[in-house]
């Protein structure tokens, strides 16, 4: 399968920054340094006609390193061409840079990613819980985090 | 000298415009809405962690009760995306597509009948609503004859669908759909033309094609802003692209708009439903990938390798290729996603929903603010939303 048009304008743009780049079933994902993200971003927009921010969440890779990944799901309006990015995100520095700035969308799915996985987004306008109450403690969708709730044991099988 | 001052109130989470359990913050200026904030999470079950434990089949049921009023969609939006990660989309059967196409698109159709209906109820039109409801009992006893349940369908499987549609089930839809644009039309003669209906909607809620984009708005929400892209025809899947429709888009961003987009979307949903009904032919309505799909019961009891694929299916579940995949539909309330990551296992490691309703959700602020107290009401029902899926 050949490359990505916007991969290809990826790599000569961010040379250093795109670390792994995949194909499965004809989607591609680039993956980038966290540090570039909103340049990355503001290029794929404002450069590369990714104007929709379809869907933004985190993911725990529990045991790996690092821990996390930030997941962008990009469309292209215009060209309907979907391209997804991925943040590694290491689990002591559990932050990214907002692109709220770049999607105003991604405003409520970060304060989504913050509540439920705990990944903090530097310069977000309103960082606080939006599905959780604003007291509660922990975040549910890391893999630590007990699937029954808090105070009872990790759960061990499947439900049924 | 008279002076005014802010006045916060508490709009919800009990307000019937507030459509299950959204709470709204107004900051007032007397009937100038100045700032508003929407609280949400008062549903939160946690869907997407449960996901995580449970096998693919077993969190179909899981996603019919997101958006409760359109349960199919749901449903189609996360089989495409499991079969989508397992790499047999090619090998569903035809007639599984054309009956897929026939449900999403009532389920559309039911969709817009609810959303037109407290639509209606929150300006104050008390008729339409009692029509769009005895119409939406007919899609519901259709929902009944072909999947046993009248709102938490579950009928849709990895590989196609449950069971084959019921006898005579063809018909009924068919007068159906043959019944529903004059309906529509009945719908039009008591709400477009009045006079009332016009100064609550026209020039209320506006919101521009670049802004609509910016904020993530889809579906008929964005296509009343002038922004025509649809994915059932940008994108297609399940066959779409086999069938003669047309997108309705506006371009005026306002309430109007959009009702006058979802109402036209109903029209068209009833010429895809004939257009599949007439290319509907008798077949298989599971796909031949037997590690995947349930063998038919013939098979389970009377064959060993039956029973066993049986056994094994329900108990173990199947497992996909380490990946990561991403499905968008284009549902009644606009784009509903599912992204899946595969680790190798018999469950999703992680399963994320881009759920419309959440992200139309978030453009409210910036379409009431600077507008009437009254104007909030009216545009929460243009933005139909369902709490159950914006919050998870």
């Amino acid at each position: 399968m050949s490359e990505h048009a916007a991969v290809a304008k990826l790599k000569e743009r961010f040379a250093g920054a795109v670390l792994e780049v995949a194909e499965f079933r004809g989607e591609t994902t680039v993956t980038v340094k966290k540090e570039e993200i909103v340049a990355i971003a503001s290029f794929l927009k404002q450069d590369l006609g990714y104007n929709f921010l379809c869907d933004l969440c985190g993911v725990d890779y529990l045991g790996q390193t690092p821990r996390f990944m930030v997941v962008y799901n990009l469309y292209n309006i215009s060209s309907k061409d979907r391209l997804r990015v991925k943040v590694p995100v290491a689990e002591n520095d559990a932050e990214v840079e907002t692109v709220s700035g770049v999607w105003a969308t991604a405003n409520w799915h970060e304060r989504e990613c913050w509540d439920l996985m705990g990944i903090s987004f530097a310069n977000h306008p309103d960082l606080r819980r939006i599905l959780m109450p604003a007291d509660w403690v922990g975040h549910p969708l890391r893999k630590d985090y007990p699937l029954q709730g808090p105070d009872r044991a990790p759960y061990q099988g499947r439900l049924s | 000298m008279a002076t005014t001052e802010i006045m916060t109130i508490n709009m919800g989470p009990q307000h019937p415009s507030t459509h299950g359990v959204l709470q709204l913050i107004l900051e007032l200026d007397g009937e100038i809405v100045k700032k508003a904030t929407p609280h949400i999470g008062f549903l939160h079950r946690g869907v997407e962690k449960l996901s995580e434990h449970r096998t693919y089949h077993q969190v179909i049921p899981l996603t019919d009760r997101l958006d409760y009023l359109a349960p199919m969609s749901n449903n189609l939006g996360y089989v495409l995306a499991v079969e989508k990660l397992l790499g047999i989309t090619d090998l569903i059967p035809d007639r599984a597509n054309r009956v897929r196409v026939i449900l999403a698109e009532l389920t559309r159709i039911k969709s817009h009948l609810v959303w037109l209906a407290t639509h209606a109820l929150d300006i104050g039109a008390m008729t339409v609503f009692l029509y769009c409801f005895r119409e939406r009992e007919a899609i519901i006893d259709i929902y009944e004859k072909i999947s046993g349940a009248r709102m938490t369908s579950n009928y849709f499987r990895v590989g196609g669908l449950s069971a084959d549609l019921p006898a005579g089930i063809e018909q009924e839809i068919r007068s159906f759909v043959a019944a529903m644009p004059g309906l529509v039309d009945t719908y039009e003669g008591l709400l477009t033309g009045n006079r009332i209906w016009q100064k609550r909607t026209i020039g209320v809620g506006k919101i521009s094609a670049e802004d609509a984009i910016d904020i993530g708005l889809s579906g008929p929400a964005l296509r009343g802003s002038g922004v025509d892209w649809d994915l059932r025809r940008d994108n297609p899947y399940c066959g779409y692209e086999e069938y003669d429709f047309n997108v309705p888009v506006r371009t005026e961003g306002d309430t109007f708009a959009r009702y006058k987009a979802r109402l036209d979307e109903m029209r068209e949903s009833c010429k895809i439903v004939n257009q599949a009904l007439d290319k509907l032919q008798p077949g298989p309505v599971l796909a031949d990938a037997p590690k995947v799909c349930l063998p038919p019961k013939k098979d389970v009891v009377n064959t060993i390798e039956g029973l066993i694929h049986h056994f094994k299916i329900i108990t173990e579940g199947f497992k996909a290729e380490v990946g990561e995949v991403y499905q968008g539909i284009e549902a009644p309330k606009g784009e509903l996603g599912y992204y899946l990551i595969s680790d190798g296992g018999n469950h999703p490691y992680r399963m994320k929903i881009r759920p419309p309703s959440f992200v139309n959700l978030q453009a409210l602020p910036q379409m009431v603010e600077g507008s009437l107290l009254a104007d909030v009401i009216a545009t929460i029902g243009t933005l139909d939303i369902v709490l159950g899926e914006i919050d998870r």
